[in-house]
């Protein structure tokens, strides 16, 4: 596996360092994406561990609170999102981990190419293998919790919204304790304040369309969260990456 | 160039800890009278409220706990942003030591709040914005403290730390203005600068004085602190041995040399 790596990571550096006029802004991007879903994909046991979590997590809870179906629909929403949100941390930790042993991430930071648009890359290649079976299995749990169809449709478009934004935040504690001994204690201490937006406007949505209220509002804040984070999350993930690498 | 004082002079650690050393004394001073003053017209002079009765009077130490939480996450955000813009030690210094003050702070407006909550709401703690905004400042301060611990060098250790106080800032205006922007159940702000004050005059005075007391005492621990973050960082140069050395052994900050 480690060959099929370094052969990944030779096609970036001849992609960006050996032709670096002819490699566009977006290539680049387009570049480590790729490189990073065809590694997901060599190592499934990564996402489909970070599955397995979701689903125990969200069904350890009708074990412990009991299986009353009215308490159940009402904990749904807040369940599955604070369980999609510790899956997600689970796996931010790995996000540099592993290109940062192997010199990888040195080679990203010298490319010719902007760093934020290549950490955009990784991040959305994070995301499409962590977050995005999450969101495509979450209505099945939602309808073991007793959430009616068009609430699991909610709660799915609301995930949907939200883990791009859990992606990317993450990735700027993942940036920041990159190398660091206790980095993945340290990452949940730093992302979850950061999360908590996130979490009580995506819960909220499906709370409130459960109430019978509009979900309008709620989808505009999470919309309005992904768009700041995708402009500025990119530049903060640079800034700290540049930080951590420079003075280690 | 006019004569006068440089300020840029006053960043280096150098000349900054004899600065500090010589105004110290006088904050620390005035935290005292301005706190004892403000008790007196608080707890003696100010009138028992019509709906709070006697429990209102928390407020002389939670308003002033709550603005200061605030306002030491702004200056320290400050602080860290400028020493990451102009690479200055003494920058990233003032944002470490005032991140302690400002968390205990947090804690303290936390506490009394919950102190004043359970006689007046009924409930220790409720789930309202306002609360949950300034738990997760709280969050924010001690993120802060903890990746700047965990980071063994301390030149990345203050960047990083400081790209991160950058980060949380956005959840100082959410504090702010949350209790405009949510129906919730922690009152809006009983004193601005646009319409007179719904209070009574003793109250409102009571309750400036305790914040200008909370202000002169922030900074002067805050010196206190920088002053030893400097001595501990700089402890390998000339004139932070010789300021340890003429200190009595007593009061003297513990500090490893390299």
């Amino acid at each position: 596996m480690t060959a099929a790596k370094v052969t990944v990571v030779n096609a970036l550096a001849s992609a960006t360092a050996l032709a670096p006029a002819r490699v566009g802004w977006l290539a680049g991007a387009r570049c480590v994406l790729q490189r990073d879903l065809r590694l997901a994909l060599r190592r499934r046991a990564d996402t489909l561990s970070a599955l397995a979590f979701f689903v125990m997590v969200v069904s350890l809870f009708p074990l412990g609170v009991g299986p009353e179906p009215a308490l159940l629909r009402s904990m749904a929403p807040g369940v599955l999102w604070v369980a999609a949100l510790l899956a997600t941390l689970l796996t931010l930790p790995r996000l540099f981990a592993d290109d940062h042993q192997d010199g990888t991430l040195e080679q990203l930071l010298l490319a010719a190419q902007p760093l934020p648009l290549l950490v955009l890359g990784k991040v959305l290649a994070h995301w499409v293998s962590s977050c995005l079976l999450l969101v495509l299995i979450s209505p099945l749990l939602a309808l073991q919790f007793g959430l009616s169809a068009s609430a699991a449709g909610v709660l799915m478009l609301s995930l949907l919204l939200g883990t791009p934004v859990l992606s990317l935040v993450g990735a700027v504690s993942a940036a920041l304790t990159v190398g660091l001994r206790s980095a993945s204690v340290l990452m949940a201490l730093l992302t979850l304040p950061l999360y908590i937006p996130v979490l009580i406007f995506g819960a909220g949505a499906v709370q409130a369309h459960n109430a019978g209220l509009g979900v309008g509002g709620h989808f505009s804040l999470l919309g309005a969260m992904l768009l700041l984070a995708l402009a500025g999350a990119p530049l903060v993930v640079a800034a700290a990456l540049r930080i951590s690498l420079e003075s280690a | 160039m006019k004569p006068g004082l440089n300020w840029f002079a006053f960043a280096a650690p150098q000349r900054f800890y004899p600065l500090a050393g010589r105004l110290l004394p006088w904050f620390a001073v005035a935290a005292a009278l301005l706190g004892v003053a403000g008790l007196y017209i608080g707890l003696v002079l100010a009138p028992t409220d019509a709906q709070q009765g006697e429990a209102y009077r928390i407020i002389f130490v939670h308003v002033p706990a709550a603005w200061m939480s605030m306002v030491i996450y702004l200056a320290m955000a400050g602080w860290a942003g400028a020493g990451l813009v102009f690479n200055s030690r003494l920058s990233s210094m003032m944002a470490c030591a005032l991140a302690p003050t400002g968390a205990l702070m947090t804690f303290l407006a936390l506490w009394t709040g919950a102190l004043w909550g359970k006689p007046t709401w009924g409930t220790w703690w409720v789930w309202d914005a306002r609360l949950t905004s300034e738990l997760v400042l709280l969050f924010l301060y001690i993120g802060f403290m903890a990746l700047h611990g965990a980071i063994e060098d301390t030149r990345r250790a203050d960047r990083a730390a400081g790209l991160l106080a950058l980060v949380g800032v956005v959840n100082v205006p959410i504090i702010y203005f949350s209790v405009k922007w949510w129906n919730t159940l922690h009152q809006g702000a009983s004193v601005s600068f646009t319409k007179a004050p719904s209070m009574a005059t003793p109250m409102l005075l009571g309750m400036l004085v305790m914040a200008l007391a909370f202000w002169m005492y922030c900074i002067a621990v805050t010196l206190m602190r920088v002053r030893a973050i400097m001595l501990e960082r700089e402890g390998h140069t000339g004139w932070a041995l010789a300021a340890r050395q003429s200190q009595p052994a007593a009061t003297r900050p513990q500090v490893e040399t390299r």
